[in-house]
């Protein structure tokens, strides 16, 4: 394992029903660097977050987050640890029952005993950290899809966690946005040293904010890299094919229907 | 080339086409079953996903039939549309062939077993959260959760209860007035709606319209939530869904039922007694103290053992319909539907179960 490495996946073999995702991977998350995690639809990316946060049980393998592994905590130690990781999800996730301010501080009245004055000011400071000073007392479906994730961000950095997962921040965002919300994840990563982990597609995005770049396919890791560049040179076909938005060759086993035909039907 | 083995496909074959077509040859297929046939497609103009399948049908028909098809021929638009399509990507097999009904059957039984022990599992841990928050103040359920879910199920379901128990009262009375009036025994009015109304009709029709207004609402609300991965993130902050969803609602109707059920055994009493002074002719003074006479603590107390229990039956089957939820919109409809169903029959399973308990 890395000496660095705040987050460490190990053997990790896990999937959905007797659907098999990821297989025997191992990977260290180092500390105070973006790791941008690609590759193709269904290849296991949102699958791996899932399994550091705890929200799927691997079949085999462990996670360690800060020298605990995660199996072996009880649900207070879990929670513990759980509170040093902030989660952004794809759409965001916000309680939609409650205000965008009571969403940012229900993490700060769950897990420490601070007054309502401070919590209140934190909030504040979180909204305006990502630029949604205004939005505190609305709801989450009155705010825009960009605004919606910006708010779930300072929701994910209530805590000031240690440990920031994305699932794919840019997804549906129009360019300008997403580019606000990288230029964010930067900022803060630069400014508090956390470590980032970022579920993308967008080439531009890993571009802009990756130290590392992950590619996954066939349930394990084809390829490792410092730079998109390094990823777009991989010798790797898929990673190759994927980088230059190339079309992959036929699946093996696949046959055209003009195939069949002439094989005699 | 022998006609009845030649099978020539022209012009558009698409979805329009393509049944007269496949009626056409069928015949021929029929007629020559076993035959070595050929297939001619050089003077297709187009083809689409329905013509395409249609030739794979055909070759998949004659092969069944144990003969054999030869393509002798294809147009540039016939070729280009059966390139486009792939098979062999997944286990045709495996899509093809449903479960028999004796699999269907066991995946039923192991539902309703896995779905026994999560309810099961889910009053566990609803009580754990409960009772280890007396103890822990961190972990403990917020009050002002708990307010707020009693006042969404009292102060919001009072209205409609009262009406419906003072109805129930009015309707159980005069059913029974004309009855007791022939064999002069009006007075016993106050018995029959006393203790019809405290042991079995306000914890039961109480009970019913909960599982309506809460149950529904508590499968509606999980249910969305854990779509739109709200319960998730509630697991991602250290949060137990349970903890912040359950517990609260499982606290508020344990304290706001059994008062409900009161509202609803007063104004059912109060239904019976407008029919009994109306009616019958009775004063108030003898029916009151014939009511006073008739009912028994041991009637009063059934009814509000069991109204707790039916809460619990309608936040967690509401609650565990909602966690179990798959889908997106239309499985958060049949989450509360379901929710409303079972708990319902769950509720009179129980009401039975209680009633030959406290028979003796």
């Amino acid at each position: 394992m890395d000496k660095d490495a705040i987050i460490s996946v190990r053997n990790l073999t896990a999937g959905y029903g007797s659907h098999r995702v990821l297989s025997d991977l191992s990977i260290d998350f180092t500390k105070g660097r973006i790791t941008t995690i690609v590759g193709g639809s269904g290849c296991g990316k949102s699958t791996l977050l899932k399994c550091i946060v705890g929200l799927l049980a691997p079949w085999s393998g462990e996670v360690t987050i800060n020298n605990q592994i995660l199996a072996d905590l009880d649900e207070y130690e879990l929670a513990q640890a759980l509170s040093r990781v902030g989660m952004l999800f794809q759409q965001g996730a916000m309680l939609n029952s409650i205000t965008v301010a009571e969403n940012i501080a229900l993490p700060l009245t769950v897990h420490t005993n601070l007054s309502r004055d401070v919590i209140d000011k934190i909030v504040q400071l979180k909204l305006d950290l990502v630029g949604l000073g205004h939005t505190g007392k609305m709801l989450p479906s009155e705010l825009s899809g960009g605004m919606r994730k910006r708010a779930a961000l300072a929701r994910a950095m209530a805590l000031d966690p240690e440990v920031l997962l994305c699932d794919e921040p840019s997804a549906g965002l129009d360019p300008q946005t997403a580019a606000d919300l990288d230029a964010l994840i930067l900022n803060l990563k630069n400014t508090f040293k956390m470590t980032v982990i970022v579920v993308t597609h967008e080439l531009a995005s890993i571009d802009a904010i990756a130290d590392d770049v992950v590619f996954l396919g066939h349930g394990g890791i084809l390829h490792y890299s410092g730079t998109l560049e390094g990823a777009k040179a991989s010798s790797n076909q898929a990673v190759a094919n994927f980088f230059a938005r190339r079309l992959p060759g036929m699946p093996a086993g696949a046959k055209s229907l003009l195939d069949v035909l002439q094989e005699g039907g | 080339m022998d006609k009845d083995t030649a099978i020539v496909i022209e012009g558009d074959v698409d979805r329009a086409s393509v049944p007269g077509m496949h009626a056409r040859i069928n015949t021929q297929l029929i007629a020559a079953k076993g035959s070595e046939f050929t297939l001619d497609l050089t003077k297709v103009t187009s083809m689409d996903s329905a013509g395409a399948a249609f030739c794979l049908v055909l070759g998949n028909q004659i092969v069944a039939d144990g003969g054999s098809l030869k393509l002798v021929g294809v147009s540039q638009a016939a070729k280009e549309a059966l390139l486009v399509f792939r098979i062999g990507l997944g286990d045709r097999g495996a899509l093809l062939k449903g479960p028999s009904g004796f699999e269907k059957l066991g995946e039923q039984m192991l539902k309703l077993w896995e779905g026994t022990v999560q309810l099961l599992a889910l009053f566990v841990d609803t009580v754990h959260f409960t009772v280890v928050g007396i103890f822990k103040p961190r972990q403990r359920v917020k009050a002002s959760a708990i307010v707020e879910q009693m006042v969404r199920i009292g102060s919001e379901s009072l209205g409609i209860i009262a009406l419906v128990s003072l109805l129930v009262g009015l309707v159980v009375a005069l059913q029974s007035a004309a009855q007791l009036r022939q064999f002069g025994a009006n007075i016993f009015i106050a018995d029959l709606v006393g203790i019809a109304m405290t042991a079995e009709m306000g914890p039961l029709m109480t009970a019913i319209l909960l599982a309506g207004r809460i149950g529904s609402a508590t499968a509606a609300e999980i249910a969305t939530m854990t779509i739109t991965e709200e319960v998730d993130a509630l697991k991602t902050m250290g949060i137990h869904p349970i903890r912040y969803l359950v517990a609260p609602r499982f606290l508020a109707i344990t304290i706001t039922q059994p008062l409900l059920t009161v509202v609803a055994d007063l104004l059912g009493i109060m239904g019976g007694f407008v029919i009994a002074i109306t009616y019958l002719d009775l004063s108030a003074s003898v029916f009151m103290n014939e009511l006073i006479g008739a009912l028994r603590v041991k009637d009063l107390l059934t009814g509000l053992i069991k109204s707790v229990s039916f809460g619990w039956i309608i936040v967690f089957v509401g609650a565990h319909r909602g966690f179990q939820v798959k889908g997106g919109a239309e499985g958060v409809g049949i989450a509360t539907t379901s929710s409303v169903v079972q708990a319902i029959f769950l509720v009179i399973a129980a009401d039975a179960f209680f009633s030959l308990l406290f028979y003796f």
